[in-house]
């Protein structure tokens, strides 16, 4: 994994930009002179776009999932060591069928793979959750959907790195935030885009906030959303607003795929419902 | 050796008599949830961490006769759900939903269709799962309910918190070993009246002073 910060004895590339440089970092695209939906993913469907559901697992052939890239579980080995092995158990709750129909709800022609974290009867620790981001990282989605956090500080530093890794990497990290005001991670990070929910029905309504540490408000109430054996169900939380950031910036992408994390959430923003995505 | 927080709790608890008014604080608030949002039912579940099951505290509602006291695995149910991943969950036909564990839910004699519930955190730990059944049908959930779920959910874990230090301490009180005959000594000397009492406290600060003395000696 690349390292955040070099260390001693590896060659590092100067951190400066020589006069004779500068048409090298030109940018890819021509920005047009106001971002608009239109501009950002109209006609997109999300396809080439590799998004990653990093959660309970996801039931593939579920009707409004469809077929998955790749589903791997992540367990751990009797020393604690965390192993990566291909899932066959599906989603062990629903919960990541859910994040999953979102998505594909939104960005039907994108590409849905699952980590599960969380084993039978919803056992999971902060080392699973952590050797899956990282796995995921590795793989090299443009997307993680994260609709879970932990509430254990001795793993924020971790995740914090990790998330980090993910940005500088150009894979995208969407979490959700915290229902409820206690401290969680990683959702808090800058590197990531965090998301609450609004009470709108549009799946493509989001709000820009200017009050982080949540940046975006998406679609999280009375949901109505795929679950495990081919049933659907009815839901609220940030869990479900999630996924819908998510399948906007797989459409954004796939339009944009040379835009960078940082790009990407400026592009999120202009086109955000309350900042220009309304009109 | 007794630790001494946990003696120092036990003469509190001695003098205070905490765990029936903290049982009763909890009642008090699955009462004023179910009232707030006009459900059917509302319960506070307790992580049993030895045994890993989660036990019905307190009941107000349908089922209140049937469940408390009654104990079901952690990992079933919302309930579990919601403390394995100590976020709250919101969900309508709960029937559909795996993770309900209809056997559960109809062992206890009640099957709701709507659920909501929140995890009762302290800072490290999920000590158990606030949970509201049965919103009025045809009312849309809100955000509005959301937080104030939060806020029920925040106010249990204070009471669990207390509740449970308190049955500890209760338990140092009745421990036959160590200094606990101190915790057992300031219960029954609280337990007096008047004259006695004054009488019991002042003995109680001689034999202070004098052991004080002697050990200083």
């Amino acid at each position: 994994m690349d390292d955040v910060v070099g260390h001693a004895g590896e060659t590092l590339p100067a951190w400066s930009l020589p006069k004779d440089e500068v048409e090298r970092i030109s940018l890819p695209m021509e920005w047009p002179d106001r971002v608009t939906r239109e501009w950002a993913w109209g006609e997109s469907t999300g396809k080439g776009v590799r998004v990653c559901i990093l959660d309970s697992g996801v039931e593939a052939g579920h009707p409004l999932v469809g077929s998955l890239e790749s589903a791997v579980a992540i367990t751990v080995d009797e020393d604690d060591h965390p192993v990566v092995s291909e899932d066959t158990e599906g989603d062990v709750s629903g919960h990541g069928t859910a994040c999953a129909g979102i998505v594909r709800a939104v960005a039907p022609d994108c590409s849905i793979s699952s980590v599960r974290v969380l084993g039978q009867g919803f056992k999971g620790s902060g080392n699973v959750l952590l050797a899956g981001l990282r796995h995921a990282v590795e793989q090299g989605y443009d997307l993680i959907n994260m609709s879970l956090s932990t509430t254990k500080k001795p793993f924020a530093a971790i995740l914090h790195e990790l998330a980090d890794s993910a940005y500088f990497r150009r894979t995208v990290l969407v979490a959700s935030a915290h229902n409820m005001p206690v401290e969680s991670y990683p959702w808090k990070f800058s590197s990531v885009i965090s998301v609450g929910s609004h009470e709108e029905t549009d799946p493509l309504a989001f709000f820009y906030n200017p009050s982080p540490p949540v940046e975006f408000f998406a679609r999280g109430v009375n949901v109505d959303v795929a679950w495990s054996g081919g049933r659907s169900l009815t839901v609220s939380g940030n869990s479900f607003a999630t996924p819908h950031v998510t399948a906007i910036c797989a459409l954004i992408l796939a339009k944009h795929p040379e835009l960078t994390p940082f790009q990407l959430k400026n592009v999120l923003y202009l086109t955000a419902t309350n900042v220009g995505g309304g009109k | 050796m007794t630790d001494e927080s946990e003696l120092r709790a036990a003469v509190a608890s001695g003098v205070v008599g905490s765990t029936e008014s903290f049982r009763a604080l909890l009642g008090a608030i699955v009462q004023v949830a179910r009232a707030i949002f006009g459900a059917k039912a509302s319960s506070i579940l307790l992580l049993d961490e030895e045994a890993d099951e989660l036990v019905f505290e307190a009941v107000v509602g349908e089922g209140e006769e049937s469940l408390l006291g009654t104990r079901f695995p952690a990992d079933h149910g919302i309930a579990g759900w919601v403390l394995a991943t100590r976020t709250p969950l919101v969900i309508e036909d709960v029937e559909q939903d795996p993770r309900h564990a209809r056997d559960v839910a109809e062992g206890t004699g009640y099957v709701p269709k709507g659920i909501m519930a929140a995890p009762l955190l302290t800072e490290e730990s999920a000590l158990g799962v606030l949970s509201v059944l049965d919103r009025p049908e045809q009312s849309l959930f809100s955000l509005q309910e959301m937080e104030l779920l939060g806020l029920f959910a925040n106010q249990a874990a204070i009471a669990v918190d207390l509740l449970q230090k308190a049955r500890r301490a209760e338990r140092v009180l009745a421990d036959e070993d160590d200094l606990s005959v101190v915790a057992r000594l300031a219960a029954s000397v609280n337990a007096l009246e008047d004259d006695r009492r004054t009488a019991g406290l002042r003995l109680l600060e001689n034999l202070a002073a004098t052991l004080g003395r002697s050990s200083a000696g």
